[in-house]
């Protein structure tokens, strides 16, 4: 079976998915993701040609809520997790793009 | 900017406008624009664990507004996707859009293009999503700080097919969108406070080329002068590497005004690979036939629609005809006067300049006028009638708008402002005008057609403007011709 995953990938995934690549765990991971890929690959091959194709796992639709104003806010509570919190702002090192 | 010899352009515009609902799209959280920071945004909008988005009914009624206005296809279902990437502003680190099944598809918008034919613009789809917090760089030196006030802001997103072909068509589109949105009063378009917002993707072709260019686009446009300059220096930009011998690659730009040139952000090869999957928290939303169809019946006369009738129905100028239908309150004040005067031409007239100007020096807008619609259709009709001349009922609208009276009927009245037409009160002025003013009579006698504004001028002045212009006209003419 030909690996859908190469190394460069790997590391181009974990820079989409924000997280650190390491390079001696790779072999692991790339034999992980290929193996589920592999497993995608074998369910590609049903003939779904007829089968609608599943929006959610409840056969529902989305209930609307009407417009108003439910919450009442505690920016002070809120803001407990936040490293760094001034003058009503959260602040991160500086991005400019 | 002409377009150089032998170039073409090709933009399409992608629409960033925010519905002016009470709550958020997913949260019931305000949207109230101007409070301190991150008063507005709950656990919801800043993506706390455990938290489920519920989807605001009302953002769905506003873009089917929109969506049968332009004549567009209003998907019955829709659903939301996660558009991922990160970004500090985004705290859930995904923005939750509509990919695959936005709610509008299709619908065209008309703009008069500067040799004043008219040009259709076709739309692609208009889809909803959340709007992003906001970043402030110079707070803090060294970092960023993040205002959440505005995550999950209602946006209805409109895109368009690159129909449009210079920077003025884009202005034209981008104002007929603005007009057609706050006409429709589903965004308040203050483009001050960003309720409005563009991106632009711009490419440029010689003109036998039948593809497309490769393109960029130019983020984040909040004026309809940047939009229009962040196309030209764009275009110039592009038409010069290629007639250097150069190309050109696909990116994303920022518009720099004070540089006057647009800045590459990030370059397809290291586009966001925004990983678009189906929102598992929000099942699809299917609207009913008779949610649709009660709105299509609710629907307000369109602008086109309405400057139309003005002109087929009223006989109005188109000039006239297009500036009451602009504003869907002053089209509905205008429309009320016009039932109280019974003339179209007078009431365009008193709406257009003194009611107008007398707002816009107080700026105040239609809706607080002080003025109401009866009243001032009442007083049209009082000139209409001959009970007062034009003179005396800039002196009855003054007293409206300070609200010294409410009929002007009544202040008439009051004030015995009633008009002189009684023939044997104004003969007498005119005998002695011409006794006083031989020479002036002569020279009318004579042909002198100007001299006539000098007698009318001095009878009205005499009457206190009670007179009758135009009778007064035919006495003085009468009383010249007699031997």
């Amino acid at each position: 079976m030909n690996d859908l995953v190469n190394e460069t990938t790997l590391v181009e995934l974990s820079t989409l998915a924000a997280l650190p690549f390491e390079p001696d765990k790779s072999k692991a991971t790339l034999d992980a993701l290929n193996e589920v890929l592999a497993l995608v690959g074998q369910m590609q091959s049903l003939d779904v040609s007829n089968v609608r194709p599943l929006a959610h796992p409840l056969e529902r639709h989305q209930t609307l809520r009407a417009d108003s104003v439910t919450e009442t806010i505690d920016p002070s509570a809120l803001s407990q997790n936040a490293p760094l919190y001034e003058a009503g702002l959260y602040f991160v090192p500086k991005v400019i793009e | 900017m002409t377009i150089p010899a032998g170039w073409q352009i090709d933009i399409g515009l992608e629409i960033h406008a925010q519905l002016n609902t009470q709550s958020k799209i997913f949260s019931g959280a305000s949207t109230l624009f101007g409070q301190s920071p991150n008063s507005q945004a709950c656990a919801i909008d800043l993506g706390m664990p455990g938290v489920l988005p519920s989807v605001n009914a009302e953002v769905f009624k506003k873009a089917v507004q929109f969506g049968l206005s332009i004549g567009a296809m209003i998907n019955q279902e829709s659903r939301f996707d996660r558009k991922n990437y990160f970004y500090p502003d985004l705290p859930k680190g995904y923005q939750i859009t509509q990919m695959d099944h936005p709610i509008v598809l299709g619908g065209e918008i008309t703009i008069q293009t500067s040799n004043g034919t008219e040009k259709i613009i076709r739309v692609t789809r208009a889809h909803l999503e959340e709007d992003a917090g906001k970043s402030i760089h110079d707070f803090k030196p060294g970092y960023t700080g993040i205002d959440l006030n505005r995550a999950g802001t209602p946006l209805l997103e409109i895109v368009s097919e690159p129909d449009i072909k210079n920077a003025e068509e884009a202005v034209a589109y981008a104002k007929a969108i603005h007009q057609l949105l706050t006409y429709l009063e589903v965004c308040d378009g203050n483009m001050a406070e960003g309720s409005l917002r563009f991106d632009a993707n711009i490419s440029v072709r010689r003109q036998d080329a039948e593809a497309l260019g490769t393109r960029s686009e130019i983020k984040n446009l909040n004026s309809f002068r940047f939009l229009e300059q962040a196309i030209h220096f764009e275009t110039e930009r592009q038409i010069s590497v290629l007639e250097a011998g150069g190309t050109l690659i696909q990116d994303t730009r920022l518009f720099d005004p004070d540089r006057h040139e647009t800045r590459s952000m990030r370059s397809k090869e290291t586009a966001t690979d925004y990983r678009y999957f189906p929102e598992p928290d929000l099942l699809p939303v299917m609207l009913t036939a008779e949610f649709i169809e009660e709105i299509q019946a609710q629907l307000p006369e369109l602008p086109g629609k309405r400057a139309q009738r003005y002109q087929t129905a009223h006989e109005l100028s188109a000039s006239d005809a297009a500036l009451l239908s602009q504003d869907r309150r002053l089209g509905d004040y205008f429309d009320e006067v016009l039932t109280f005067s019974g003339n179209a031409k007078s009431a365009a007239n008193w709406v257009r300049g003194d009611l107008l100007s007398k707002l816009n020096e107080h700026e105040l807008g239609i809706t607080v006028c002080p003025i109401s619609p009866k009243h001032l259709g009442e007083m049209i009709q009082l000139i209409d009638q001959g009970v007062i001349s034009g003179k005396i009922a800039k002196a009855v609208f003054a007293a409206l708008w300070s609200k010294q009276t409410e009929s002007a009927g009544d202040y008439v009245q009051k004030n015995q402002l009633e008009q002189v037409s009684d023939a044997s009160a104004i003969e007498p002025l005119i005998d002695a005008l011409i006794a006083e003013n031989p020479k002036q009579a002569a020279d009318l006698r004579a042909g002198k057609d100007k001299l006539l504004g000098f007698f009318v001028g001095k009878v009205m002045q005499a009457t206190k403007g009670k007179a009758n212009p135009k009778q007064v006209n035919d006495l003085i003419r009468q009383k010249l011709s007699e031997p």
